[in-house]
């Protein structure tokens, strides 16, 4: 059985910390500048170098009931303050007070005078994290049958969506659109995952399905409102909870021929406010060259009618990460098979489908791409799909309400005004 | 002995003779979802390749496209019988946003056919009827979904009584052997609750050997068809070729009855019950929709005749045969009544000028 790396989460928080120790008052975004490339550098070396980890730990994974009191945010959560919204200036009339943060330091090498202790620093973060845990919010959206509960039960290697609740299976398709969220803790070597995963029923199975998506763009907004309500109280909670949708799968149907129009508009109306990752599910009805033909045109409708996808291209911070993501989006979509049954192969137990004319075994590279999706979901990008979502899309959507508010936070602020309601109509998004 | 013997035994070489000679014609519906298989299908049973020059549009032209009919003709012969294929396909079902509806031009085209039929029959020259009516309609399910989506259900409601439907799942190797059992059940038991009719398979005769009826029950059981289509010949490691898919993990044969239905579908549609297939379109829903068309047609009062049962050729002929389609006759009738009633009128006024003349006259006379 694979772990999940939930412990890499820390690593890929310790490379932010790397920049506080390097920059100065330096303005623009926490996640952008060489100096982020230099520490991102910073920390793999540190990982390759770093003692392996004790295997001896068994890695447990436990379903623990939610707890109930938010746990204190740990000191790096409050960085975000140190961020101007660079991107977001010529909307928002002043930038927010930059905190205290020392003068770039004269780069004293430590080893001349003895050893001080600063990397330690690194250590005591990972552990603030590991013992607040992290939340993450998944949305799976597609068409009734194509898996996606399957999925997301096989990624998380536990019994996480609508699939493993009560839910009868045999239910009547829903006639509008109906959003369904279900929250577990997760536990690996230590580290606490609190997932919350957002099913869509109903959406694409009508006759009908104009404008299917819009009971799905409402959610996402609410949530951002949810939190920017709670962010400009006076008496704020030191750790706000964050319910926002971090990750939004979207699952194509493997028709071999194009996306459908349904699937263009959805795209095309939430690429904007959520990061969307399109997966090709039920990829076991393709052989090897469909497969790469539908990917190919895939890529290519998405492209022509300016889709970005989650890793957006604009948001690349530095060549390294270009490379990197651009890699992951030549392979994108992801073509993946679902599957929470176990078969014997080769003397292994596997994850896989039993057929008549063989065994597709789901964490085979040679059979379906579920092991792409899965690290990059989950070992290497989770940290950057919430900060994307806090940056980015969150960002965009608190400056479109301070304008329409006119500039003033919203909420019972410096001149008693209240908090409008949150839009009908989604906000449109400033380009 | 000899003179017991007349010879029409021989009758049903006589009308194969002739049969083989005029050759078939058969016309086929294929209708679904785009990107469930329906052309590999069709290439596969048929083992033609009807679809060569298609142009697959891209989905942002998809968006604005309207549901077209479009017909593919092919002349199959095999053992020197000829067989005029027609395929009629509908791409763009189910493809836009909103399908409410688009099961209409497919409606409005069976019955079209139906309607030309009628008129051919009912004309002068009868010799050479082209028999365009669709006499089967090949249904394809997803195998992704759950069963059947509202939007099939409607389109089977709308044609269930107008064409035979044999009801197919498409891309079968998406669903492992359990999975395919389920959703066979769940798809039988949704045609039942929404009462759709499909097409049945007859009854084999008593007298039909264990075998054939054992292949008969088997064949029933099997509806849906679970079937995979494919072109292409794999070799399989040393074996002799088959047509099938080559995964990585295995190859789907795609003649194997273990692998898919496609067999049985093929030996039902082709071997055994192609010229059912045509008497029940020609017997039951042709002639139920020129019993309705007719009915409409006569004056009220005429009897009731919306039953589905077959109906013999004498109770027909006490209604008057149309020469014209519905709409013309009434034009015509009432065209010709607007004659009438003018020249009426005319009469009238030129009775009454000689009226006034004669007087005229008359009073003339006496001055």
């Amino acid at each position: 059985m694979g772990k999940l790396r939930l412990r890499q989460i820390p690593d890929q928080l310790k490379v932010i910390e790397l920049i506080i120790q390097k920059r100065g008052p330096e303005s623009g975004p926490l996640t952008q500048g060489s100096a982020y490339a230099r520490a991102r550098a910073e920390a793999r070396r540190a990982r390759a170098t770093s003692p392996p980890p004790r295997d001896s730990r068994a890695h447990r994974r436990s379903l623990l009931p939610r707890s109930p009191a938010p746990r204190p945010r740990p000191s790096l959560e409050g960085l975000p303050e140190a961020r101007t919204d660079a991107a977001m200036s010529e909307l928002v009339p002043e930038p927010r007070p930059k905190p205290a943060v020392p003068m770039k330091p004269v780069s004293i090498n430590s080893n001349l005078l003895g050893y001080i202790g600063i990397d330690t620093i690194i250590e005591q973060m990972r552990k603030k994290t590991m013992k607040t845990g992290f939340d993450f919010n998944i949305m799976v959206v597609g068409q009734s049958g194509l898996g996606k509960s399957t999925l997301v039960n096989t990624l998380f290697k536990s019994q996480v969506s609508r699939k493993a609740s009560s839910w009868n299976r045999e239910e009547k398709i829903p006639k509008t659109v109906e959003i369904k969220a279900i929250g577990h803790v997760i536990e690996e070597g230590g580290v606490k995952m609190k997932l919350t995963v957002i099913d869509t029923p109903g959406f694409g199975d009508q006759i009908n399905n104009e404008n299917c998506w819009e009971p799905i763009e409402k959610y996402i907004n609410e949530q951002y409102e949810k939190f920017l309500k709670e962010e400009v109280n006076i008496a704020r909670k030191k750790r706000i909870p964050d319910t926002r949708v971090h990750c939004c799968l979207y699952f194509i149907s493997p028709t071999g021929h194009s996306l459908r129009p349904l699937d263009l508009e959805f795209m095309k109306h939430l690429s904007k406010v959520v990061n969307i990752i399109p997966v090709i599910a039920k990829a076991d009805t393709m052989t090897l060259e469909e497969k790469s033909e539908f990917k190919q045109r895939v890529r290519k409708e998405l492209e022509v009618n300016g889709i970005e996808f989650y890793p957006q291209k604009e948001f690349d911070e530095d060549l390294e990460d270009k490379t990197e993501n651009d890699k992951i989006r030549e392979s994108m979509p992801f073509a993946v098979v679902g599957s929470d049954k176990e078969y014997q192969v080769n003397g292994k137990r596997v994850l896989g489908r039993k057929t008549p004319w063989g065994i597709i075994e789901v964490e085979n590279l040679n059979h379906c791409e579920f092991a792409l999706l899965r690290d990059f979901v989950i070992r290497t990008h989770l940290q950057d799909l919430k900060e994307v979502t806090h940056n980015i899309h969150y960002e965009t959507y608190r400056a479109k309400r301070l304008n329409d508010n006119g500039g003033l936070p919203p909420g019972e602020g410096l001149l008693g005004t209240v908090l409008p309601p949150v839009p009908a109509t989604p906000c449109p998004t400033a380009e | 002995m000899d003179k017991e013997y007349v010879g029409f035994a021989a009758l049903p070489n006589q009308l194969h003779r002739k049969s083989v000679k005029k050759g078939f014609d058969f016309t086929l519906m294929v209708a679904g979802e785009s990107g469930l298989g329906k052309s590999t299908l069709i290439n596969s049973l048929f083992l033609t390749n009807l679809y060569e020059d298609r142009q697959l549009p891209e989905a942002s032209a998809r968006l604005t496209r309207t549901l077209t009919i479009e017909r593919r003709g092919v002349e199959i012969e095999e053992g020197g019988i000829k067989v005029k294929l027609t395929v009629v396909d509908t791409p763009g079902f189910g493809d836009s946003v909103d399908c409410s509806d688009c099961w209409l031009p497919v409606v409005r085209f069976i019955e079209e056919q139906f309607e030309q039929y009628l008129r051919d029959e009912s004309g002068l020259n009868r010799k050479n009827i082209q028999d365009s009516r669709v006499h089967c309609c090949l249904y394809f399910i997803s195998p992704f979904g759950r069963g059947l989506r509202p939007l099939d259900v409607a389109f089977l409601r709308a044609v269930h009584e107008k064409v035979n439907i044999i009801p197919v799942i498409g891309k079968a190797d998406a669903l492992m052997p359990k999975e395919t059992q389920a959703l066979k059940q769940k798809i039988r038991d949704q045609l039942k609750e929404e009462e759709i009719n499909i097409y049945q398979f007859p009854d084999c005769d008593s007298d039909e050997d264990e075998d054939f009826k054992r292949q008969d029950a088997e064949m029933k059981e099997s509806i849906p068809f679970a079937v995979i289509g494919s072109c292409e010949v794999v070799r399989d490691g040393g074996t002799r070729p088959v047509r099938g898919r080559r995964y990585s993990w295995g190859t789907v044969e795609v003649e194997n009855p273990h692998h898919c239905d496609f067999l049985n579908l093929r030996r039902m549609l082709v071997q055994t019950h192609l010229q059912d297939l045509k008497e029940v379109t020609h017997d039951l829903l042709y002639e139920g929709y020129r019993a309705s068309c007719l009915q409409s047609l006569a004056r009220p009062g005429a009897r009731d005749r919306t039953s589905r049962s077959k109906l013999s050729r004498q109770s027909a002929t006490e209604i008057p045969l149309p020469m014209l389609p519905l709409a013309e006759t009434e034009k015509l009738i009432r065209e010709k009544d607007e004659e009438l009633r003018r020249m009426q009128e005319m009469l009238e006024k030129m009775q009454a000028q000689m009226q006034q003349s004669q007087t005229q006259g008359e009073q003339s006379d006496t001055l």
